[in-house]
């Protein structure tokens, strides 16, 4: 198999050197020693595919890091994504509080240190009943109480379901923090600790970076990995698949390791959505904490 | 009316310059506002990092400032609108007093505001991205509103006064003469004149109700339009509004007090005038009970879960001394003192109304914090000092200086025009002849 797979690359290659050099006085390639006479190859080569669909191998030193693909326009991350309608589902069977999610969250979104837009609450309904954690993000609520209030859209509801906030429009007035009975919401109450180079970038709605002195902060479903056709962080973080994303439409959810037919799983494991009784009509599911993967168990200071 | 009697009564009640007494008065005010700017601009310069505010409790004492700001402005409806339109003609001395409680209390009600703001140079944002859907931007065109109108209906009684002011060139100096003649030189005491500010005033005191009653409503909807246990209640409104008028006429009291004993108006701001407003006073603290019953009784007898935290709280818990003086002190201590012909004396009048100022502030403190403190999901996940909310000293030199800024502003007021007003009382006095000639 492996020699296979090495005969065919070492075809590519053959075939692809011929090619360029049939075609190398028509087109100008720009990883050559005539484009770039600065750069002093270092004799390491590294397989490429090139514009047109073919691989080329290329002297290393030739590579140059490109910037980071600048994200959507505000304007586009205001609108959403077309014909998508995001769902998450969070399994309370398999939580042992673990909090790899809130660490991932908080590391991608360069979030201040000591605030967390995901927590893992130790959660237990009366005296008697079994106690569970209950990890929430934003519930990007379809009837959201925060975008209602908001003085400004600074924060708002996008067509595939995303609550976002606009960190570059925020007043700072807090009221949505007030009518989000989730407590989500968190505030930037000082200037927050950020690299110098991640603090420079232009704000992004879809990434929610960098967060911004005297505006609000929350959870944002990670649109920017969506848009890649990646997970959010909190759900390729966590090692127990306690968080399931997908979209509504299509009807699927998936942890990464395991895709479940949305509808099914709701039904089947009898799903739920936190304080239904407020008419909020979260986009979070959650499925209750039964035949658990994991004992409930505090650790020391939780 | 004879020309002597006029003239006392003008240099009676003619503005004087600071005393003593007022300069010290004046300095400690302007001291505590320097303060106070000292502290927002270290705000400014650190974020609200400053305040002892956290992502739990978000709103603190700049929010219950707010609330009480907005409050006491009611008084200026009350006094000038509410009496004027149902004929009570003893109020006449106290309509300037209650307009410019009014107007620097919603100067600095918008001034508090901004200074709670995580993003204060932003503000244009509500004008150029607002949406009609939030209560914020209700509040921002009534607060507006309100303003306008109680200037006008401040300014408006006060141009006959400021005729009268002119003609006194050489005791105002300079400075106050040129203000006088910019603000006041065109009127000419004609009786067209008089008719178009007599109809203007009437149609603003007609404007004002339902627009005073609109600010405290939309204040009262800030919290009200959210779930959060003891915000979530229908009572709001009417529970802001009673309150509201409560700690204005509160207020006026106590301003009536001062005024009469500073620049000795005892001829015109008279026991009879303590007497019913320590009436008014008694029926605005039943009411605002009334009010207190239903908002915090019904809910107990229920003891929802959610609930049930946060009134404990009050009632027995963490706030429970705080709540138990605001009730005594804004309500019952007050009604007490005032149901009895001798309290409703000059100076325990002014006691029960610095009573009532002071338990009404901590009411409004009430409302906004110990609500916080009770999320639906417990509190976690965050540090220590997000579970307890101790303002700050900025914060505490902030809202002093914001409540020493309004005092500041009626002070001025005060030294620059007649705070009560010459001509309708002259008028008043005339009336009263003809009665007892007839």
């Amino acid at each position: 198999m492996k020699t296979n797979q090495n005969s065919r690359r070492d075809f590519l290659a053959t075939s692809l050197i011929a090619s360029a050099s049939l075609v190398g006085c028509a087109t100008k390639n720009p990883f050559t020693a005539e484009e770039l006479p600065d750069v002093k190859p270092s004799g390491e080569m590294v397989k490429l595919l090139s514009v047109d669909g073919e691989i080329i191998e290329v002297d290393k030193a030739f590579l140059k890091p490109v910037p980071e693909l600048p994200a959507v326009m505000n304007t586009e991350a205001r609108e959403g994504i077309t014909g998508k309608k995001f769902v998450m589902v969070i399994d309370l069977s398999r939580c042992k509080s673990v909090k790899k999610c809130q660490t991932a969250c908080n590391h991608m979104h360069h979030i201040h240190p000591g605030q967390n837009w995901i927590k893992v609450y130790p959660m237990q309904e009366a005296e008697h009943t079994a106690p569970y954690w209950q990890p929430t993000t934003c519930m990007h609520c379809d009837e959201p109480p925060c975008v209602k209030v908001c003085p400004v859209d600074a924060t708002f509801k996008r067509k595939d379901g995303i609550v976002l906030i606009d960190s570059d429009r925020c007043i700072g007035c807090r009221f949505c923090m007030a009518a989000c009975p989730y407590s989500t919401r968190v505030f930037n109450w000082e200037q927050p600790v950020l690299e110098k180079e991640i603090a420079e970038k232009p704000y992004s709605c879809e990434t929610s970076v960098p967060q911004k002195k005297g505006t609000v902060g929350k959870c944002d479903f990670c649109p920017d990995m969506v848009r890649q056709g990646n997970l959010p962080h909190c759900v390729s973080a966590c090692p127990n698949g306690v968080f399931m994303f997908g979209d509504l439409l299509e009807d699927t959810v998936t942890n990464g390791a395991e895709t479940f037919r949305f509808s099914d799983l709701i039904k089947d494991k009898a799903g739920y959505r936190l304080m239904e009784d407020l008419g909020t009509k979260p986009s979070v599911y959650y499925l209750p904490p039964v035949n658990r993967n994991f004992p409930f168990e505090k650790e020391k200071g939780q | 009316m004879d020309k002597l009697k006029e003239n006392q009564i003008i240099e009676d009640l003619l503005p004087q310059k600071f005393g003593k007494l007022g300069r010290i008065w004046v300095a400690s005010l302007i001291a505590v506002c320097a303060l106070g700017a000292f502290a927002y601009g270290r705000q400014l310069y650190y974020g609200l990092e400053v305040t002892a505010m956290r992502d739990y409790v978000s709103w603190g004492i700049y929010i219950s400032n707010f609330v009480f700001f907005v409050a006491i402005s009611l008084v200026g409806s009350l006094i000038t609108a509410v009496l004027r339109l149902t004929n009570v003609k003893w109020s006449t001395p106290l309509t300037r007093i209650a307009e410019i409680i009014a107007v620097s209390a919603i100067t600095f009600a918008s001034l508090i505001i901004i200074v709670d703001m995580g993003r204060p140079e932003r503000f244009y944002n509500l004008f150029l991205h607002g949406r009609l859907q939030s209560p914020i931007i209700w509040d921002v065109i009534v607060i507006t509103t309100y303003f306008f109108i109680s200037l006008l209906l401040l300014y408006f009684p006060l141009l006959p006064d400021l005729k009268i002011l002119i003609a006194f060139k050489e005791r105002n100096g300079k400075w106050l003469q040129k203000l006088y003649v910019f603000l006041g030189s065109y009127w000419k005491d004609k009786h067209a004149q008089f008719k178009i500010t007599d109809k203007a005033i009437n149609i603003l005191a007609i404007a004002i109700i339902p627009v005073a009653f609109s600010i405290h409503t939309v204040t009262s909807w800030l919290f009200a339009t959210t779930y959060r246990p003891g915000w979530d209640s229908t009572n709001f409104g009417a529970y802001f509004i009673s309150g509201a008028f409560l700690v204005g006429a509160g207020g006026v009291v106590v301003a009536m007090y001062i005024f009469r004993k500073h620049y000795k108006l005892e001829k015109y701001i008279t026991d009879d005038h303590f007497d019913r407003m320590g009436k008014v006073l008694v029926m605005l603290a039943l009411l605002y009970l009334y009010f207190n019953v239903n908002e915090f009784l019904v809910p107990a007898f229920k003891m929802k879960k959610s609930e049930e935290e946060h009134l404990l709280g009050l009632f027995t818990g963490e706030f429970a001394p705080i709540f138990w003086f605001a009730i005594f002190t804004a309500m019952f201590i007050p009604i007490f003192i005032l149901l009895f012909k001798k309290g409703r004396k000059p100076l325990p009048a002014f006691i029960a109304g610095v009573l009532v100022v002071v338990g009404s502030w901590f009411k409004r403190f009430l409302i906004v914090t110990p609500t916080l403190l009770h999320p639906f999901l417990p509190m976690h996940d965050v540090p220590a000092n997000y579970h307890h909310y101790i303002p700050t000293w900025e914060e505490w030199a902030i809202a002093g200086g914001s409540l020493a800024g309004a005092l500041l502003v009626i002070t001025f007021f005060a030294r620059i025009f007649p705070i009560i007003p010459i001509h309708e009382t002259i008028l008043e006095t005339e009336s009263q002849e003809n009665e007892k000639h007839f």
